[in-house]
């Protein structure tokens, strides 16, 4: 009974190929535009997080001027100096490193070849807190930071577009008017959370920059990576503290610098692709909704030639619940064939996506799961239920069903 | 006649609705039918003939009385034995002709085949034989779309006969043909009846119609009016003539030696 039952669904399914078809064509629809909408969403999620860990985990920046935002003045804040980073790292408890941080936009030349680059000062704290790793050569000697030595690192961008896939250690580099040896190369960390190449960039001791290319020793930046489980909050208060002492702010002045804590960056920002990621989903559970309709319409327009269809196969001798399954049978065969079609394409249109928008891909077997299981539900229940009807009927009625 | 009759019903009754609105379609039908017979079903609308014909063809049941079928009590077997008795014994052919759409006609003939559970050679082959008995030979792989009335009402005869049924149930099977088609079917009928021993019950409003039956059996108002042997069927004269205006679809009928009295 089973493989007869098969044959027939199998054929009621080829001479009904448009019907089928578009029955499939509501099921994929709705499968795939779920599943690719919420991979690459996640996916676009997971980069976010990747790229701000990459900025260094428990991580705070200090900057000179107020937080940016309506009634700041960024730019008439003094800048740090070398002693404020040794303060905080002396003064407070569960930190781990200080890195002082001087930036300025340079072209560099080399190897016959030029290019525009930042120029970072900082010292071997500074790979700490921003979690970079040595791809080759050493890192700064203290004789070097001390005395402010001709040497730098540089990104794998730098190295790519001056030296090309020749080692560059050991290499010379001119900085403006200075010329300094390569001593190391950075592994690449890629995009960063805005978008900027992190590889672009050149680091050498922070004397090194304000004596023999800024003129100056101005500090930026002081980046602060915290013990792990130290207390952000606790950290964050005792440096603001430290810093409105050092830079001899009154009980009534607000703070002239600012403090960021890339983690809660983080949170912020991945909380904003989740939302994105949510809505993506709202608006293709939407096209599975559609699709699921299309569906119950192509089922239920089909009731009448499929009731009289019935009525003949009773009256010829069927029995009823070998029409029943039949049904069944063609029901669950194009869900199913329709939820398969649906995975496959959105697994193409998701990696595809994403190489796109180089996000990461992530299978999301319950998003899979839960779109399938959605469609084929509409598909066997607007399929099942109006053929169980119609083969409860006396075989009469059905074949005079209009 | 002596011998036990293939169908007898005794006291039918058959009720639709309840109450107020109830309509008694049959009321108290007594009918035997032997092995062999062609009987034509005749009446005005209303007069329960379809009502006789979906009792006997078992697809629905009397309200009161007895339907013995070669000696089993139909009014009391299930559905399912109902459905049983029809594929094993019945075949069924409709004014609609009701094909499958968009199916060849050699798959709606092997449908009754599928139901029975016949394996794919032997439905393969039974199905060629009856479209070929019904001169159809060629047009196997021809859907409904493609065929003309007359055509597919012989595709429904094949379907009916493919299971070499002991008893053909036809509900004003030459409704929607004309005049000649019509002809055509009726001594596709008559042959059927006559050569393979194919007991043909036919309801029919139409007197030429009839007039190929051996039998009339007439109902007015839910009860046997008249029961009458047709003393001249029809096909013993017309044969040879119809033969003369048959087109190259029905050789098949004119070449298995129609009984012609030319």
């Amino acid at each position: 009974m089973w493989l007869n039952t098969l044959l027939l669904a199998l054929r009621s399914i080829r001479r009904n190929l448009l019907r089928s078809f578009l029955t499939i064509l509501g099921i994929v629809i709705g499968v795939s535009a779920v599943i690719t909408m919420v991979t690459v969403g996640n996916g676009a999620t997971a980069a976010v997080q990747n790229q701000i860990s990459g900025l260094g985990t428990n991580l705070l920046q200090v900057r000179p001027g107020q937080r940016m935002g309506p009634g700041g003045s960024g730019a008439s804040a003094p800048a740090f100096k070398e002693s404020d980073g040794e303060a905080i790292a002396a003064q407070i408890g569960g930190i781990a490193a200080v890195a002082p941080e001087a930036r300025t936009g340079s072209v560099l030349v080399a190897n016959g070849r030029n290019w525009s680059s930042s120029v970072i000062g900082s010292t071997n704290d500074w790979l700490t807190t921003g979690n970079w790793k040595l791809a080759g050569g050493r890192a700064f000697s203290n004789d070097e930071l001390r005395a402010g030595g001709a040497v730098c690192l540089i990104g794998q961008t730098v190295q790519r577009e001056l030296f090309g896939n020749t080692s560059a250690v050991g290499a010379q580099l001119r900085v403006k008017a200075m010329s300094c040896e390569v001593i190391g190369t950075l592994v690449s960390k890629g995009q960063g959370a805005f978008g900027n190449d992190q590889d672009d960039v050149v680091l050498m001791p922070i004397k090194t920059l304000q004596r023999r290319i800024v003129g100056h020793t101005r500090v930026n930046t002081l980046l602060v990576s915290m013990s792990e489980g130290a207390d952000a909050a606790r950290i964050t208060s005792s440096i603001t503290q430290l810093l409105r002492e050092r830079r001899k702010l009154a009980e009534t002045d607000e703070d002239n610098f600012n403090i960021l804590d890339t983690k809660q960056l983080a949170e912020t920002l991945s909380g904003t692709t989740k939302i994105m990621t949510m809505l993506l989903g709202a608006v293709a559970a939407v096209s599975l909704l559609v699709g699921g309709i299309g569906i119950m319409n192509i089922m239920l327009v089909s009731v009448t030639e499929r009731t009289r269809e019935i009525g003949l196969r009773l009256a010829i001798g069927a029995l009823e619940r070998e029409v029943l399954l039949q049904f069944l049978i063609e029901a669950v065969v194009l869900a199913a064939l329709g939820g398969l079609i649906g995975i496959v394409l959105a697994t193409g249109a998701s990696l595809g996506l994403s190489a796109l928008m180089s996000v990461p891909y992530q299978f999301n077997l319950s998003v899979n799961l839960l779109s399938f299981v959605f469609s084929a539900a509409i598909g066997v229940l607007f399929g099942y239920f109006p053929a169980r009807r119609a083969a409860r009927l006396n075989p009469i009625d059905a074949l005079r069903h209009e | 006649m002596s011998e036990t009759p293939l169908i007898r019903l005794r006291g039918i009754t058959k009720t639709y609705g309840e109450g107020n609105t109830a309509f008694q379609a049959l009321k108290g039908v007594d009918l035997d039918i032997q092995q062999g017979e062609f009987v034509a079903i005749m009446g005005p609308s209303g007069s329960g003939k379809s009502t006789a014909m979906n009792t006997l063809g078992c697809l629905d049941v009397p309200t009161t009385g007895t339907y013995e079928f070669q000696g089993v009590q139909v009014q009391s077997l299930s559905r399912d034995e109902r459905a049983r008795l029809r594929r094993r014994y019945l075949g069924f052919v409709f004014q609609g002709f009701n094909l499958l759409a968009r199916t060849s006609a050699q798959e709606n003939v092997e449908l009754p085949l599928i139901y029975r559970g016949e394996p794919a050679a032997t439905r393969h082959a039974a199905a060629a034989r009856a479209l070929e008995q019904v001169g159809l030979k060629g047009w196997e792989h021809h859907t409904p779309g493609e065929l003309s009335g007359g055509q597919q009402q012989r595709v429904a005869i094949a379907r009916a006969i493919v299971t070499e049924p002991r008893v053909l149930l036809a509900d004003e099977p030459t409704g929607n043909l004309d005049t000649h088609r019509s002809q055509e079917i009726m001594e596709l009928l008559w042959h059927l009846n006559a050569e393979q021993g194919i007991t043909v019950l036919m309801v029919t409003h139409e007197h030429d119609m009839a007039a190929y039956a051996k039998r009339i059996v007439r109902f007015v108002d839910g009860v046997v009016e008249s029961d009458e042997r047709n003393p001249h069927p029809v096909a013993l004269q017309a044969g040879a003539a119809h033969a003369t205006v048959s087109d190259a679809e029905v050789t098949g009928i004119a070449g298995k030696g129609a009984p012609h009295v030319a």
